[in-house]
């Protein structure tokens, strides 16, 4: 069966896919890639479904050794990668042959990359999905020794690049209220949204810690509130009142209040903030809300038609002039759905 | 904090974009206990289009459902419906419900703030083991992480506020407590309880044909046992570390 043999892996290295939804009641958030999206591209990049899994690995990559031909696709956050010693393009997707060794360094922006298998990553599933679980210890990170076989590959095409959404540099979180933002007094949800963030140092696939000069925020009775359900993209207060934002691999139900829930679609840049990146909440409607989400989810949907050759020949672009050849920069506050920038 | 004031319940709250929450009370209590569990049961029967899943929380049960298939007023709109049906207060406790005794080391190495809760609830150490040891408890929600229970509930001498920091680690199978209740730990994991026990169990065995170790309603004794007992139960029952259970008949 073709595939990759691990090598050597970075810490925090995890195979991944969409998680496992409908397991809350029995304490199991659904977990799944710190980035769906990167998962969305990897599979447009490969022209395969986005339910397959890949690897995912924290700020850190790995060696990997193919036991077979095999398609691959890199996506998230852009890591220093080379096959055989030639640089591979990130954002792509490329032909790799049996015995080849594939490196994966450290990320360059952002936190979480990604290398998608044609054919999807072939582990045993458990509790219907192959996502690790770390916090639900469900599964392992990858080890040296470890084998990651890919799945039955029906495509053919590699060699496709596509100009992700930036997501990599902090920037805006948009956050409706939820059930206990009233738990907090109005002055506090006023200045929640006018505070400057960076991302803290303590960050992991449960949760990122956000860290601002001044005031904690906390809520009224903030130590005895009775426990309740978690939400992917809920704001938590600690004791102390510094604010956590949940990620998909967060706890079920807890404690400390949640001021707010971040939008799904704003997770990924929560995720791939790398250390010190700044932050900022600014509170939306449920209705603004609603129509920001289903707007991303239109544009996730036309993935696979925004992927392209890497290289082409000018001569056989009878387009040529359509294409804008010089653009590709787009800032970190920017939302490319919004503008169109991302075509 | 105006509004908050104002809460009627059961009352009926959004949870980020994609949930709805309904609220049977702000404080744990027998009955609003039995209200989220026999609400769920409800809502499972109905089965609404749109309703990706459900759970319960220790007053609540949680909706997560699709928006672009079921809106915000559709599902209130059905939600108190299904409120005002009956009096769920009054809701009977599933059936097939089971009794634990689970050998238990209250203090030590293996649960270092004892002697803290102990103080927080006006005890002495021998006092606490007494009370802590002796208490039956019903699983009133699992939650946090895999098949992890929270139980209670304990008398109002542990009524005890959370730590303001995090204590950074406790291991598999440790026994926290905090306002009248205890969670036992799945799985190592930072908390903002005390750790006051440690227990040979592992709640969450994803390698089984029934990974899930305890149900909602299930009653648990932690009886207290030695530091050198125990540590020999873990390697003779690796699973449930000596605890023995059975059928409860009501």
């Amino acid at each position: 069966m073709s595939g990759f043999r691990v090598l050597q892996a970075g810490p925090v290295v995890s195979v991944q896919d969409m998680g496992r939804p409908g397991l809350l009641e029995r304490g199991i958030s659904q977990g799944g890639a710190a980035d769906v999206l990167a998962l969305a591209e990897g599979a447009a990049l490969l022209r395969q479904d986005a339910g397959l899994a890949a690897l995912e690995m924290g700020g850190i990559g790995g060696t990997f050794e193919a036991t077979g031909a095999l398609r691959i696709a890199l996506t998230g956050a852009p890591m220093q990668a080379t096959l055989e010693g030639v640089a591979l393009a990130w954002n792509a997707s490329h032909q790799v042959a049996a015995g080849q060794k594939l490196v994966i360094g450290a990320a360059r922006r952002g936190v979480y990359g990604y290398l998608h298998l044609g054919g999807g990553i072939a582990t045993d599933p458990l509790l219907g999905s192959r996502a690790v679980h770390l916090m639900g210890g469900i599964g392992r990170a990858a080890q040296a020794g470890d084998l990651l076989p890919a799945g039955p590959d029906t495509g053919r095409e590699t060699g496709l690049g596509i100009t992700p959404e930036d997501r990599f540099a902090g920037g805006v979180l948009r956050i409706v209220e939820s059930f206990q933002s009233s738990l907090f007094p109005d002055a506090v949800l006023a200045r929640f949204g006018e505070t400057a963030f960076a991302r803290g140092g303590r960050a992991n696939r449960m949760g990122v810690e956000m860290v601002s000069d001044g005031a904690g925020f906390s809520a009224a009775g903030q130590l005895n509130i009775l426990s309740e359900v978690i939400a992917p993209g809920d704001v938590q207060m600690t004791g102390d009142g510094k604010p956590f934002v949940l990620l998909r691999e967060c706890q079920t139900t807890g404690g400390y209040p949640r001021i707010g829930t971040v939008l799904p679609c704003d997770l990924a840049r929560v995720a791939q903030a790398g250390q010190g990146a700044a932050l900022r909440f600014e509170w939306v409607t449920l209705q603004d809300g609603l129509e920001i989400q289903a707007r991303y989810d239109a544009q996730v949907k036309t993935l696979p038609s925004r992927c392209a050759p890497l290289v082409r020949d000018p001569a056989e672009m009878a387009d040529l002039l359509s294409y804008q050849l010089i653009s590709g920069a787009v800032s970190a506050g920017a939302d490319p759905f919004d503008t169109g920038e991302n075509r | 904090m105006g509004r908050h004031e104002q809460l009627k319940f059961p009352v009926i709250r959004t949870v980020g974009l994609q949930g709805m929450l309904v609220s049977f009370a702000d404080a744990l209590s027998e009955p609003s206990n039995r209200a989220t569990l026999g609400f769920q049961a409800a809502l499972a029967q109905v089965a609404i289009e749109g309703v990706i899943e459900t759970s319960t929380s220790l007053a609540s049960v949680f909706v997560r459902f699709d928006p672009s298939s079921l809106s915000h007023d559709q599902l209130r709109a059905q939600l108190e419906s299904l409120l005002s049906d009956q009096d769920w207060y009054g809701a009977p406790l599933p059936e097939g419900r089971r009794f634990w005794r689970v050998p238990t080391v209250y203090g030590t190495d293996l649960a270092p703030q004892l002697a803290e809760a102990a103080d927080a609830a006006g005890m002495s150490e021998a006092q606490a083991i007494d009370s802590l040891g002796s208490a039956r408890v019903r699983v009133l929600t699992i939650g946090f992480a895999a098949s992890q229970p929270y139980l209670g509930t304990l008398g109002e001498e542990w009524d005890l506020p959370r730590q303001t920091a995090l204590t950074p680690r406790v291991p598999s199978g440790a026994l926290v407590q905090a306002i009248r209740q205890f969670v036992l730990f799945t799985a190592p994991a930072p908390t903002g309880w005390r750790h006051v026990g440690q227990t040979g169990m592992r709640l969450f065995r994803p390698e089984r044909e029934d990974p899930f170790a305890l149900r909602a309603g299930d009653e648990l004794i932690f009886e207290p046992v030695a530091r050198a007992d125990l540590l020999r139960l873990r390697e003779e029952d690796p699973d449930n570390g000596g605890a023995i259970v059975s059928e409860i008949t009501s």
